[in-house]
């Protein structure tokens, strides 16, 4: 379980997060949901400790993550990135197969290959694209790429940012459904942030809605178009009037 | 202007310039310490090293081979006035050993590839892949500066070696072909005069130049701005600090070795 309680951070005389209280259970999908710029990002990479926040306690497990030992936390996690944060100079297999072939997790290099096959297959892709790079693959591939590799070393914990950002709506649906299908299969905790609503309907068990730094709602998916908060009302029917300002 | 506001000009750039070398300070210390501790990635290390070495021979090579040549010239048209053309061969090669090899090899290299890691670890940083880095377990000090800083540091020595075998060449070139010299006097003067410690401090400074130019690349990769703006001014400033600090390095080494 992911515990944040009053996690603030800014950067000079900007105060994105103002004190973000949530709990993300076990086991279970939360979506983060919020505006271009109200801090998603920074909370993902606060809890990751990429970004250090400056007051407040982010707990895993009950154990602060700021006292967690790095590389065993880490260990814990698999990311997504927005754009796929491939490296350029390795192959696709290699990015697959990246944790597995150093660190605590180093095994043989045939062995980490033939892992990153299959995970690049369990993503619906081919093995004659683990030996090309990066950039020879389209931007939907390498969302599916960045996915076997946040999924390789089958982590615990996996964190999906904007995993659909750029893609078209077909294969925007290809990878909610992947990523809810790996979720469900792995019993991995999620978290995702996005304002693409299909996704938060493919993806969520939970919802939560951040806005000016602060959690505005959380709630399960199922309640989220009944619920009365006018800021995710706004929100998810893509409303200019109302509390949250259109021009930010 | 009030005393107030002119302590206010001059306070403000020296804080900034003092918080700035702090910054360098602190992160070339960062680098050594991760250096001594594992895990160390031998791979990249091999990697670099052709990067920054080998690929860097050519520019290197003709940069030390027309110095050289245009050395002798100089020296041969000065040391007229004087009667003292005969200097030529054990000035060109004392000129290149002690200063023109390093200092022009690192300026060199200091273009080449100072631009190179600076745009490389600035793009990085804006497509998130050092993020990606440290969520793999792996620590981007370790996978990507300490490689860099380790293979220039061994390699630009190894270059400004050849740089100065082949500006000594140029030179000997010149003066048979253009300036009449005797072949075998030329390199015989040429090997006479030299010292051994001629040599080694050449090397030397490399090393301290070596060192200069991936730190400033990896520094300024490291903590680019946003966007192409940001890796472009990343880039910009890698080259230029590099520069400037070969060239202040270069004086303060050669007051070291060569007046006490």
């Amino acid at each position: 379980m992911i515990t944040l309680a009053s996690v603030t951070k800014s950067f000079g005389t900007n105060n994105v997060l103002r004190g973000v209280d949530l709990t993300i259970a076990s086991g279970k999908s939360m979506v983060i949901i919020g505006g271009s710029g109200t801090g998603k990002s920074v909370l993902l990479k606060c809890i990751l400790g990429l970004v250090e926040h400056d007051a407040g306690t982010i707990a895993l497990d009950g154990q602060d993550v700021r006292r967690a030992e790095r590389d065993a936390f880490l260990a814990r996690f698999g990311m997504l990135f927005q754009g796929g944060a491939l490296f350029d100079s390795l192959r696709v297999w290699e990015n697959v197969a990246f944790r597995l072939m150093r660190g605590t997790t180093k095994r043989p290099k045939a062995e980490a290959r033939e892992i990153a096959v299959e995970k690049l297959r369990r993503v619906g892709l081919g093995s004659q694209v683990a030996d090309l790079y990066p950039g020879e693959l389209s931007g939907g591939m390498q969302k599916r790429v960045g996915l076997a590799r946040a999924i390789a070393a089958e982590p615990e914990i996996i964190f999906f940012d904007e995993p659909t950002t750029g893609l078209d709506p077909i294969m925007a649906g290809v990878i909610n459904d992947l990523i809810r299908e790996i979720v469900v299969e792995m019993g991995a905790t999620a978290m995702t942030i996005t304002h693409d609503m299909s996704s938060v309907r493919a993806i969520a068990d939970d919802v939560a809605m951040l806005h000016e730094g602060t959690i505005k709602w959380t709630g399960p998916v199922s309640q989220m178009d009944s619920c009365a908060d006018p800021y995710v009302q706004q929100f998810i029917h893509g409303r200019a009037n109302g509390p949250i300002n259109a021009i930010r | 202007m009030s005393p107030a506001l002119g302590l206010r000009a001059v306070g403000r750039p020296t804080l900034a310039a003092l918080a700035a070398i702090g910054r360098v300070v602190l992160f070339a210390a960062a680098t050594l310490g991760h250096l001594l501790r594992p895990p160390f990635y031998w791979r990249e290390l091999g990697t670099q090293i052709l990067q920054i070495g080998w690929f860097s021979l050519p520019v290197v090579g003709l940069t030390a081979l027309f110095t050289g040549g245009a050395l002798a010239l100089q020296i041969y048209s000065g040391g007229a006035r004087f009667n003292a053309e005969a200097v030529v061969p054990s000035i060109v090669a004392i000129g290149m050993v002690r200063e023109l090899g390093p200092v022009l090899g690192g300026l060199m290299v200091a273009a080449r590839v100072a631009s190179s890691i600076a745009a490389e670890l600035g793009t990085m940083k804006v497509t998130e892949q050092i993020d990606a880095l440290t969520t793999l377990s792996t620590n981007p000090m370790k996978y990507l500066v300490v490689p860099r800083v380790l293979a220039a540091t061994l390699t630009v020595p190894v270059l400004v070696g050849v740089g100065d075998a082949i500006g000594i060449m140029g030179g000997w070139l010149v003066g048979v072909t253009r300036l009449d010299f005797n072949s075998v006097t030329y390199l015989k003067n040429t090997v006479d005069f030299l010292e051994v410690w001629d040599v080694g401090s050449g090397l030397v400074k490399g090393a301290a130049f070596g060192f200069i130019v991936a730190l400033m690349g990896c520094y300024h990769g490291m903590n680019s701005g946003r966007g192409a703006q940001g890796v472009g001014k990343a880039t910009k400033s890698a080259v230029v600090a590099a520069s400037v600090l070969i060239l202040a390095a270069n004086y303060m080494l050669t007051e070291l070795f060569f007046t006490s």
